[in-house]
Formats: C-alpha cells, sequence, structure tokens
C-alpha cells in the first residue's frame, strides 16, 4: 500500500516536472554555481522523455519479438540441436560492452538514433531469450503430458498451453530488458541520439550539478515505474497460481 | 475393441514392456496391475501413441493405430493420466471441455456437456466451474481429470491410477459411478491401478505385469483362484483372497429359501458384505430383501472358491 503510494507520488512529481520543469527551478538551483541556468532548456524535457522511451520501446519490442521467437525454436523438437549454439551466441552479445558496441555502429550506420536501438537491442536479447528458454523448458510435465494425451497439436500445445504458462517468465525477462534499455540509452546521446542523456552529458561537460540530478531523476523515476508496471501485468498474467478471493 | 499385438517398447537395454499381447473386447474393462515399473503406464501410454512402440502393433476396432495421425486419435480416445494433469492456467470448465472444444463443439454443447459432467462427479457446477484447479482438494482434481477424459464420450477411455488420491469412501462412489458410466456408454476402459481390489471390483479380466512381461490375463475369479505364477499369488496376497474372491459374487447369488431374525440384506449386496455382518452380528443366517437367506455355511464354501 505504501509502495503504490509511493510510486503514485513519483509518478505525479514527475509529471509536474516534465510539463513545468521551470517552476522547480528554486529547489534546483543550490545545486548550480556562477548563476548557470539550473533547468536544462536546450530542448524540451518532455521530447527528450518521449524520444528515450520510444527508442526503448522500439529495441525492447523487436528483442521480445526476436528472442522469444528463437526460445521457442529451439525448444521445439526440430530445434533442440542449436540450444548450446543459441545460448553462446546470446551470452556472448552481454559481454560486450554497450559502448563497443555503439563505436563499431557508428562507422557502419552514422551517428543518431539508429547505432544506439541497435545497442539496445542487442542487450536486450539475452535476459528475454533466458526467460523464454527457463519458461518453456520448466513446465510441469504431467500437463505437456496431458496436453499431448488430449489430442492438441504440438501449435495447438504452444499457444493454449506452453505459452501461456510460460508468460510470467517470459514477462519478467521483458521487464529486465526494459530497464537496463531505459538506462543505457542514456549514453546513446554520445554518439547524437535524443534521449535523456543528452542532460547528464550537458550537465557534466558544463560542471552543473543540477541537469546531472535533474536527467538522473527522469530516467530513475522512468525505471521505477515501467518495473512496476510490468511486475502488474506478471501478476495479472500468473493470475492462476494464486487464490483469487 | 483394443488388439494389442506383440508390443515391444525398450529403453536402451531395458525392456519396459516386452512382447504383449492381450485384446480388450468392446465394452469391457481391463485392470493393469503389477509392481511399480512393472511397465503398466508405458504400455497404456502405447495405446494412444504418447510412446511409439519399439516393435508390434496396436488395432482399435480393426484399424492399425500407426495409420492415424496421433493428434487425431487421440481425440477419439478418453485419456486420464496419473496425478491427473489438469491445466493450471484454465478454469475447471476449460479443463473439461478440452477435447469437445478441439473437436469443434459449439458453446451451449459444451456447456451443456461440461455442467452434466460436473453432476455426475458431485461436483455442483455453480460452485465449481469457474474455479481453477488450485482451487480444488487433490480428489476433487482427480475427478475433475476424470471427466476432463470422459468429456467427448469416447468409445475408449485409458486411466491411469485415476482413484489414487480419493479417501475410500469417494474412492468407492467413484468406482461405482464410473462402471455405471462404462457400461451406460458401453466404454471400452484399460485402467491402471496398484489397488488389487479396485482391478478386482471393477476388472471384466486383469493384467497382471512383472518386469515389462504380461503374466496373465484372466478374469478376477480365475487370477484368484489359478494364479499363473508365484508372483500373481504374491501380487494378489494370499491373505486377501478369500475375501477378494467373495467381493466378486453378489448376494442374490447365493439365496437358499429360508427364514432368518434381523434386517434383511439388499440382493445387491456382495457376500464380502454379507460375511462382514454375520461375523459382526454373530449370527448364522441372514434374512434377504424379496424372501429367502444366506447362510454362514454357503457364504463360507463360496471363500473357498467353490461356485455358488
Ligand atoms: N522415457 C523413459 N526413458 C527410460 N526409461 C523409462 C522411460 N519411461 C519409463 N521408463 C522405465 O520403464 C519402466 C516401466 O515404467 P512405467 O512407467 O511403465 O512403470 P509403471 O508400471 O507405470 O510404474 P508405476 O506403478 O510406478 O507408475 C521403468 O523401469 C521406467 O524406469
Ligand atoms: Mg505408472
Amino acid at each position: 500500500m505504501t509502495g503504490r503510494l509511493a510510486l503514485g507520488l513519483a509518478a505525479i512529481l514527475l509529471l509536474a516536472f516534465l510539463l513545468s520543469p521551470e517552476s522547480f527551478a528554486p529547489l534546483l538551483r543550490p545545486l548550480t554555481r556562477n548563476g548557470a541556468p539550473p533547468v536544462y532548456t536546450q530542448t524540451s524535457l518532455l521530447s527528450l522523455t518521449f524520444s528515450h522511451l520510444g527508442m526503448v520501446a522500439g529495441a525492447v519490442l523487436a528483442a521480445s519479438v526476436l528472442a522469444v521467437g528463437f526460445g521457442v525454436l529451439v525448444t521445439r523438437p526440430f530445434g533442440r540441436d542449436f540450444l548450446p549454439l543459441a545460448r553462446t551466441v546470446a551470452s556472448v552479445g552481454q559481454t560486450f560492452p554497450p559502448v563497443a558496441v555503439l563505436a563499431l555502429a557508428v562507422p557502419v550506420m552514422g551517428f543518431g538514433t539508429g547505432p544506439t536501438l541497435l545497442a539496445l537491442f542487442l542487450y536486450g536479447l539475452l535476459p528475454i531469450f533466458e526467460n523464454t528458454l527457463a519458461g518453456l523448458t520448466n513446465l510441469p510435465p504431467q500437463v505437456i503430458e496431458a496436453a499431448r494425451g488430449m489430442g492438441m497439436t504440438p501449435a495447438q500445445r504452444l499457444w493454449r498451453v506452453e505459452l501461456p504458462l510460460a508468460l510470467p517468465v517470459i514477462l519478467s525477462g521483458v521487464r529486465l530488458s526494459a530497464v537496463i534499455a531505459l538506462s543505457t540509452a542514456t549514453i546513446g546521446s554520445t554518439v547524437a541520439a535524443r534521449t535523456l542523456g543528452e542532460v547528464i552529458i550537458a550537465g557534466l561537460l558544463s560542471s552543473n550539478t543540477a541537469f546531472v540530478v535533474q536527467g538522473g531523476i527522469v530516467v530513475g523515476i522512468l525505471a521505477l515505474l515501467i518495473h512496476a508496471g510490468f511486475r502488474w501485468i506478471e501478476g495479472r498474467a500468473a493470475g492462476w497460481t494464486r487464490a483469487r478471493s | 475393441m483394443i488388439e494389442i499385438e506383440h508390443l515391444t517398447k525398450r529403453y536402451g537395454a531395458l525392456a519396459a514392456v516386452d512382447d504383449v499381447s492381450l485384446t480388450v473386447e468392446r465394452g469391457q474393462i481391463a485392470a493393469l496391475v503389477g509392481t511399480s515399473g512393472s511397465g503398466k503406464t508405458t504400455l497404456l501410454r502405447m495405446i494412444n501413441r504418447l510412446v511409439e512402440p519399439t516393435s508390434g502393433r496396436v488395432r482399435i476396432d480393426g484399424t492399425d493405430t500407426a495409420a492415424l495421425p496421433p493428434h487425431l486419435l487421440r481425440r477419439r480416445i478418453g485419456y486420464a493420466i496419473q496425478g491427473h494433469g489438469l491445466f493450471p492456467h484454465r478454469t475447471v470448465a476449460q479443463n473439461i471441455a478440452t477435447v469437445p472444444r478441439l473437436l469443434g463443439w459449439d458453446r451451449a454443447r459444451i456447456a451443456a456437456r461440461v455442467d452434466e459432467l460436473l453432476e455426475l462427479f458431485q461436483l455442483p457446477p455453480a460452485e465449481f466451474r469457474d474455479r481453477m484447479p488450485h482451487q480444488l482438494s487433490g480428489g476433487q482434481q482427480q475427478r475433475v481429470g476424470v471427466a476432463r477424459a470422459l468429456a467427448a464420450r469416447p468409445d475408449l477411455l485409458l486411466m491411469d491410477e485415476p482413484f489414487g488420491a480419493l479417501d475410500p469412501v469417494i474412492r468407492a462412489q467413484a468406482q461405482t459411478d464410473l462402471r455405471r458410466i462404462q457400461r451406460e456408454l458401453g466404454t471400452t476402459l484399460v485402467i491402471v491401478t496398484h489397488d488389487m481390489a479396485e482391478a478386482i471390483t471393477l476388472g471384466d479380466r486383469i493384467a497382471v505385469m512383472e518386469q515389462g512381461r504380461l503374466l496373465q490375463y484372466a478374469p478376477p475369479r480365475e487370477i484368484l483362484t489359478a494364479p499363473a505364477t508365484p508372483f500373481v499369488a504374491r501380487l494378489i496376497g494370499r491373505d486377501e483372497r478369500p475375501f477378494h474372491l467373495l467381493s466378486l459374487t453378489c448376494v442374490a447369488d447365493l439365496i437358499q429359501p429360508g427364514e432368518a431374525e434381523g434386517p434383511p440384506l439388499a440382493p445387491g449386496a456382495s457376500l464380502r458384505d454379507a460375511l462382514s455382518l454375520c461375523l459382526w452380528t454373530g449370527r448364522a443366517a441372514l434374512p434377504v430383501e424379496g424372501g429367502g437367506v444366506v447362510t454362514l455355511e454357503a457364504l463360507r464354501r463360496a471363500a473357498e472358491g467353490r461356485s455358488p
């Protein structure tokens, strides 16, 4: 209950700040020196937030489709042979630092949104893939046996039994990816992608702590809200495991 | 009718089922018994091809099951799994409706069928229809599992220890219900059980398995009076034999003319019940509803395996 209240307050605070950053100027002024501006005004914070979220959503969505798709393929009888290979590729992808992905992608894709999306996408794959595998390989054997015994085709088993039962686990992988992507996206502004990282970097370059703090807090609250939102959806998807009274 | 011919399943060096042949006539019940690991479940699952045989074949009403696509074969065969295997994310009604939905029945027909089955298994539909499996007791889950197997009125029903989690009272009731439903619909039933008494009361024939082999396949009376091997005799339990024999016959078959004191016995009661009553009340004869008596003497002869 207190958790919800805190979340609600955080959401209201965030909204108020994004809609009218100027009214928070008095609060932020003590963090500035030499009369530097307390609120970032180069670009509208609201539009930066939308662009930031859009990039995260796009990358996570694409990563979800691919990772769940692959997870399903390598757990089918014909794909089992590829399971170890797919696992290796996905974890190698994860050990590659995001900055390196940006550095390598820029010469090919140029500055802007492209390299950032690519980095977020690659980074999002592993948690979703791992969780899809965990969800699809740890199903209660008797339930799968029953589904076969009732005469469901492999596709019917997948859609009606396996995916619904694995959904909560898959969703928690998506949540993890989304939260990671949200913070990783900030470094995208080093290659000129329009994200909230812009505010933080501007603050670092001009030694303006107020910018760094406001950028960080906006990203932090967004991460909290996304996390909570996913937890709520996961709970709904796993509704059958708890008593509904 | 199920014809199983030289059916074998090997897992590496182990023959889980070893050259088993048996026939279950249409509308009959075959009970599979044997120690744990003797191959009962494997044999059962080869009938609906959840396990593919290493060799041998199964024919249902003359058709080789290997000739049909497995999922279509399975929709025609009811299957109640060891430990129920209900879909945890579906309500009781949705679970029961699984096969009818796969077969494309319309909504109204499915809803009516679900309620009918819930009634049959003493689970009031209004109360149970929309519950989730985890909101049921173990025994209720098992009954829903059996109801699900019966939903599309299959001609052939396979059951793997369906009543394991039921208490004796509900278990006896479930057995009676199953027997009644099976007789009414003319369903052919193969049931795996660990409970010899259940095999004897339900089975038209009992198949005794040990280490993948079929030791004996015969009517209960024959299994009891002429066990094929010492193992079969041991499995029945020597101490229990007279009581099992008595439970096979009902009072009506042993009536003699005469009169006796006390409340009368139903003609449908088993001789086992009659003996128990004689011993408990210390009487040598019991009156039967509609006239006549059963005597302790006659019961004693029946318990020795002589035909009444
Ligand atoms: N998929 C499998 N791979 C290897 N061995 C198996 C497999 N399935 C069953 N077995 C073996 O086959 C034998 C028969 O198993 P089965 O499940 O048919 O026994 P059961 O008679 O049903 O036993 P229970 O009464 O305990 O259920 C056992 O020794 C078992 O370990
Ligand atoms: Mg078994």
